[in-house]
């Protein structure tokens, strides 16, 4: 249920991006550096934006059986 | 049409006359709108189960009487009918039963008061237990997480409450992840099933809880006073919120849960974040982290330029000195050249092979040879002997 690699959360992608935003704005970053912190904020964006357009999925009932194995059925709403 | 009607003041024209339903059905809106639930206090007369369920009875204390109803499903959850004379709390809507015009009370829940006593008796204990173990310090309170991914609802699987829960948590984020561990929140089994479901909720890769159901009576919430659910629920790893959809009563897990909700529907709305505002948040800096860069790349470029005026600048100031060195040292190149020098009437003798002849012995009698004078070469030769 976990993902293999754990990504940032998306409140960790915003914060990183208003900072990088931040540095932007100032003019002491070189153009390299702007460059690379450019970059990096579109990539953060977009998975921001994947995970703020995620469809809805249908809500489940956790159900344990009689040995403690969980079963997730769809439930009726 | 105009009636003449007999008032001393000017009267009511006859589409203002009302009919006696209607002024029955005016005053009913009146009462209901301004009068909710209330409790009140008084002691069970004329007591009268019928064949349908449904209960009437008069509650009077010194001063006054009032008739009351009970529908069957609420008597049924009542128990035991109540002795004639006992003195209850009643939870009731005061109305007006149109048919008849008479005003009473719509009972939901009947309490007597010596239970009730009994009950907040438990209720305090309960409490100070859990006071006693720091389950109530509010230092143990956890935030809930900005963007949760997965929210668990323990609470019963077919009620109003995790209706109210889906609706919302999706209406403010679509993409949320809902689940529900069931569990009947009133009746003998309520607890240890709320027990067995909050510790379910330990072994879910959930985000945050909501355990609640939706508004009920007061006895309707004694499970979620239950010292076991209490402590099952303190247990969680996640951040809590308890909604138990009472807006006046508080249950002890409203205590004891991170967060306390008035309603489920509350509890989602604290619970998931609005999608929208986020995305204008993301926008915002979307619009920012071009804006960032674009101002970057004209202020580099602005410095490029004045750089590259400063360039060429530098350019031609090696340029024109260069063009000064060159001219200086051609004037002197030419004050050095030979030609020079022939100009002044010397004449420089080379033998057959373009040597330079310098001495006597170069000259042997009779051997031919070139002078190079100023304007070009003479054709000699020595004399012979």
């Amino acid at each position: 249920m976990t993902d293999p690699t754990p990504q940032p959360s998306l409140g960790e992608e915003l914060r990183a991006l208003e900072e990088i935003v931040r540095r932007l704005e100032q003019d002491e970053t070189d153009l390299d550096t702007a460059l690379r912190l450019f970059e990096e904020g579109v990539a953060r964006l977009r998975r921001a934006r994947a995970r703020l357009g995620e469809a809805e999925s249908a809500v489940q009932q956790v159900l344990a059986d009689a040995r403690g194995e969980l079963e997730f059925r769809d439930a009726a709403l | 049409m105009n009636l003449s009607l007999p008032f001393d003041r000017p009267g009511p024209v006859a589409d203002e006359v009302w009919s006696v339903a209607e002024v029955n059905a005016a005053v009913r809106g009146l009462i209901e709108r301004e009068l909710g639930p209330v409790w009140v206090r008084g002691e069970v007369t004329s007591f009268k189960a019928y064949a349908s369920g449904h209960w009437y009875f008069t509650l009077q204390d010194a001063g006054a009487q009032v008739r009351c109803a009970m529908w069957r499903a609420f008597a049924q959850k009542a128990g035991a009918p109540p002795a004639e004379g006992t003195e209850v709390y009643a939870l009731a809507t005061p109305g007006l039963w149109e048919e008849k015009g008479e005003f009473r009370l719509t009972v939901t829940t009947l309490l007597r008061t010596d239970q009730v006593g009994l009950q907040q008796q438990q209720l305090e204990r309960t409490k100070a237990a859990l006071a006693r173990d720091g389950l109530l310090d509010p230092a143990r309170k956890r935030a809930l997480p900005p963007f949760p991914r997965t929210l668990v609802m323990v609470t019963s699987p077919d009620g109003a409450a995790l209706r109210d829960v889906a609706k919302v948590a999706r209406a403010r984020w679509p993409g949320i992840r809902l689940l529900v561990v069931g569990a009947r929140v009133q009746g003998a089994e309520a607890p240890a099933e709320l027990v067995a479901a909050l510790r379910l909720v330990n072994r879910l890769d959930a985000d945050v809880c909501i355990v609640g159901r939706g508004g009920g009576a007061r006895e309707d919430l004694s499970a979620f006073n239950d010292e076991a659910v209490c402590r099952a629920l303190a247990e969680v790893r996640i951040p809590t919120i308890s909604a138990v959809g009472h807006e006046t009563d508080v249950a002890l897990t409203d205590l004891v849960a991170d967060v306390r909700a008035a309603t489920p529907s509350a509890a989602a709305q604290l619970a998931v974040p609005d999608r929208a505002e986020v995305l204008h948040r993301a926008d915002a800096l979307a619009a920012r982290l071009a804006g960032g860069l674009s101002r970057r790349t004209r202020l580099l470029g602005e410095r490029l330029a004045r750089t590259g005026d400063r360039l060429e600048a530098a350019v031609q100031d090696a340029l024109r000195s260069r063009r000064h060195r060159l001219e200086r040292a051609a004037a002197q190149l030419v004050a050095l050249s030979p030609l020079r020098v022939l100009e002044r009437g010397y004449a420089v003798p080379r033998g057959p092979d373009g040597r330079v002849l310098r001495r006597r012995a170069d000259f042997p009698p009779g051997a031919p040879f070139t002078l190079r004078v100023a304007d070009g070469d003479v054709a000699a030769r020595t004399e012979p002997s």
